[in-house]
């Protein structure tokens, strides 16, 4: 799941005291391997290299599950040596963040021996000096393999790794491997637009804004600078009041993370603010989930004036205002009635 | 064939749009394209969009940028997770179909929030490379030695493909590299930083945009005063594997050209100009020499995306900034190219002549 923490709530939209997130995406990829690439992955385990053999003859390294020329589907493994060649390199310093290298390391292309392909990995020397195209490498293994591209630990200059008697005897471990794990994890410095800068830094002084369309007067919340019906530009603010009422919503039977003062099932709804012409998504709470309607009035209950920051979070939740209902067919959406951009 | 054209085109690019969305850069630019030949949305037929999720960092992104089109009433529209020059060649598609004599299309890319060189690294295979995460610094610099080791050319060439990139570039107001005083040797003298290749070497990361109007026939005569033909466009892919594949050539950008130019009726040796789209001054090499570029074209008279290279729309800008030439009178036959994927492995390239 997406992490997303404002960290930032000051005015200013100078590099120091502008609003920032860090906004970190990782996937715990689990990928199954096939047969092919399976076998690639058992034999890293085994810290034997296998390559799979096309029809003539030629040997791709890693194993590849087609030939790219034929699109003919490969199945023959075959064995290669540990020990192979350089053809390109580069030098990489600083090493990578997510990478498995915490130092500068060589990156090259290796043809291994008995190979007609190269094969992706790093290079573990000193310097780039030591770094030439054509140099004879040796593959060395991490200690504990699970099977995954990272068994191997790199490259070496040849007759520099520990020569290993047991290389290429199979583990113990009789199961040929049949996924990975393949985890992704990219951050982001996320800084949200002016208008928006100005919406959370408003609603930190319980505040909230809206874009008002210079086409036809409609007022949006949160302000995102342009008008969606026609891609117009907006810079006009204007400040709402904290009433409106529920145009949608549903109950939901799952807690939010982090919101333990939720109890479950909960009811999530579109709040359509007096004023604002489309609606925006909040809680409600202070009544019994079955007494919530389409129409109802609701009023913002904030935060604590001192836990209240640059967030959407400060809003804990709508409760109803006891006022009458909105009549359903005038509740909701009003920016775009029956489909067509309102007349001004 | 219809004859389709280029009528207009909006392009912007500079270092980090720190506080401007997506959106926002797209709202300017789409109203931009489609003002400079008097068009509203609802005169489009289609619209075509590229982006990247893995930039925005956030899932369907594309959707959000919609907001810039002004899609109400709801459009006819479609997205690549691909550099905007594909989406001109699914709207080029559409247009040739006959349902429609208009299309919009757009891409952008804000890359600046995150770690470029890094997030283009999950492009490359899942199982046996990504989790090795090479950056496209150095997967860049793995192909250039190849080259250079090659014979096929010198450090010194490529310092001066940089040179003749920052040279264009002077007076290109979405370049941001650019110099009229730039020598090789100024570019020689500066710090490798992925072994063999320099920062002048490597395309200049932005943030950026471009837009553009396409429109078939009379259609396209009655909106401007020099419509940009395409004449032929074509795209081709190799293998994915890097160890599968001869770096050093570009046989997707070779086959692409055959098929483009046999539309077309002209080739790559009968431009006036050629815009590539290369990540490195070693690629513009493979590109030059596998596109069959003649001695005496001009390229990359804007600089090229050596000199401001955005993510996913630096591929419609070659197209926007050939069709300039050629709408300018400057050019009369033109070749755009874009590529997509490591190592110049997608390549798709259009030929461009005005009446």
């Amino acid at each position: 799941m997406p992490v997303n923490e404002v960290k930032g709530v000051t005015a200013k939209l100078s590099e120091q005291e502008r609003l920032r997130a860090d906004l970190v995406i990782a996937y715990p990829f689990t990928r199954t391997t096939g047969p092919v690439v399976g076998a690639f992955m058992t034999g890293l385990r085994d810290r034997q290299i296998v390559g799979s053999r096309r029809a003539d003859g030629r040997v791709f390294v890693p194993a590849a599950e087609v030939d790219p020329d034929t699109g003919n589907s490969l199945s023959e493994i075959v064995d290669v040596a540990s020990v192979g060649v350089v053809e390109t390199w580069t030098w990489v310093d600083p090493p990578r963040p997510g990478s498995p290298w915490d130092g500068p390391h060589g990156l090259a292309l290796v043809r291994l021996d008995g190979a007609d392909t190269p094969m992706l990995h790093g290079v573990l020397v000193d310097s780039v000096a030591d770094m030439a195209t054509g140099m004879r490498v040796e593959a060395v293994w991490r200690e504990e393999r699970v099977g995954h591209i990272t068994d191997l630990l790199g490259f070496v200059p040849e007759g520099t790794g520990t020569v290993d008697p047991e290389i290429g005897n199979k583990s113990a471990e009789a199961d040929p491997v049949r996924s990975i794990r393949t985890p992704i994890r990219l951050e982001y410095d996320f800084i949200p637009s002016a208008a928006a800068q100005e919406y959370l830094r408003a609603y930190a002084e319980k505040r909230i804004l809206g874009n008002r369309s210079p086409v036809d007067g409609a007022v949006f919340v949160p302000p995102r600078g342009v008008d969606p019906r026609s891609g117009t530009e907006i810079t006009e603010m204007v400040e709402l009041p904290h009433t409106g009422h529920i145009g949608n919503f549903c109950i939901t039977h799952l807690p939010i993370p982090g919101r333990s003062d939720l109890p479950t099932p909960y009811v999530s709804a579109w709040i359509h603010l007096d004023g604002a012409d489309i609606g925006f998504l909040g809680l409600v709470s202070g009544c019994e989930n079955d007494e919530v309607r389409i129409g109802m009035r609701v009023l913002a209950v904030w935060k604590a004036d001192e836990e209240l920051g640059a967030t959407a979070e400060n809003i804990l939740y709508w409760e109803p205002s006891g006022e009458p209902d909105v009549p359903v067919e005038q509740a909701g959406n009003r920016a775009w009635p029956g489909g067509e951009i309102r007349n001004a | 064939m219809r004859e389709i054209a280029v009528v207009s085109s909006a392009i912007h690019q500079v270092e980090a749009l720190t506080f401007k969305t997506d959106v926002q850069l797209m709202v300017s630019l789409i109203n931009e394209a489609r003002d400079a030949v008097d068009l509203v949305q609802a005169d489009v037929g289609f619209t075509c969009s590229g982006s990247s999720d893995f930039l925005a960092g956030q899932g369907f992104s594309f959707v959000q940028t919609l907001d810039a089109v002004g899609a109400s009433p709801p459009i006819n529209e479609s997205h690549v997770e691909m550099d905007g020059a594909f989406a001109l060649y699914e709207a080029w598609v559409k247009l040739q179909i006959g349902e429609i004599d208009i299309a919009l299309v757009y891409s952008y890319g804000k890359s600046s929030p995150g770690s470029r060189r890094d997030v283009l690294a999950v492009q490359l295979d899942p199982y046996t490379v990504a989790p090795l995460w090479p950056d496209a610094h150095a997967v860049a610099a793995l192909q250039a030695r190849l080259l250079i080791e090659s014979g096929a050319v010198t450090a010194e060439e490529l310092a001066a493909i940089a040179v003749r990139s920052q040279r264009n570039a002077v007076g290109n107001p979405n370049a941001l590299r650019a110099s009229a005083d730039v020598t090789v040797a100024d570019v020689l003298a500066t710090a490798v930083v992925a072994d063999p290749l320099r920062a002048a070497d490597l395309a200049a990361e932005a943030d950026g945009g471009c837009a553009m109007v396409l429109a078939a026939g009379d259609r396209a005569r009655e909106l401007c005063d020099r419509p940009v033909w395409i004449r032929g466009i074509d795209h081709r892919i190799d293998a994915h594997g890097l160890g599968v594949r001869d770096l050093v050539t570009a046989p997707s950008a070779t086959l692409a050209t055959i098929h483009a130019a046999d539309r077309a009726g002209f080739g790559a040796d009968s431009v006036d100009i050629a815009e590539l789209h290369a990540a490195s001054t070693a690629q513009a090499h493979i590109l030059t020499v596998g596109i069959g570029l003649g001695h005496d074209v001009r390229i990359d008279p804007s600089g090229g995306s050596l000199a401001g290279d955005t993510l996913m729309a630096a591929g419609l800008m070659r197209m926007a900034e050939a069709a300039r030439q050629v709408a300018s009178g400057d050019a009369d036959r033109a070749l755009a190219h874009a590529s997509s994927g490591p190592c110049l492995q997608q390549n798709l390239v259009c030929l461009l002549e005005g009446d």
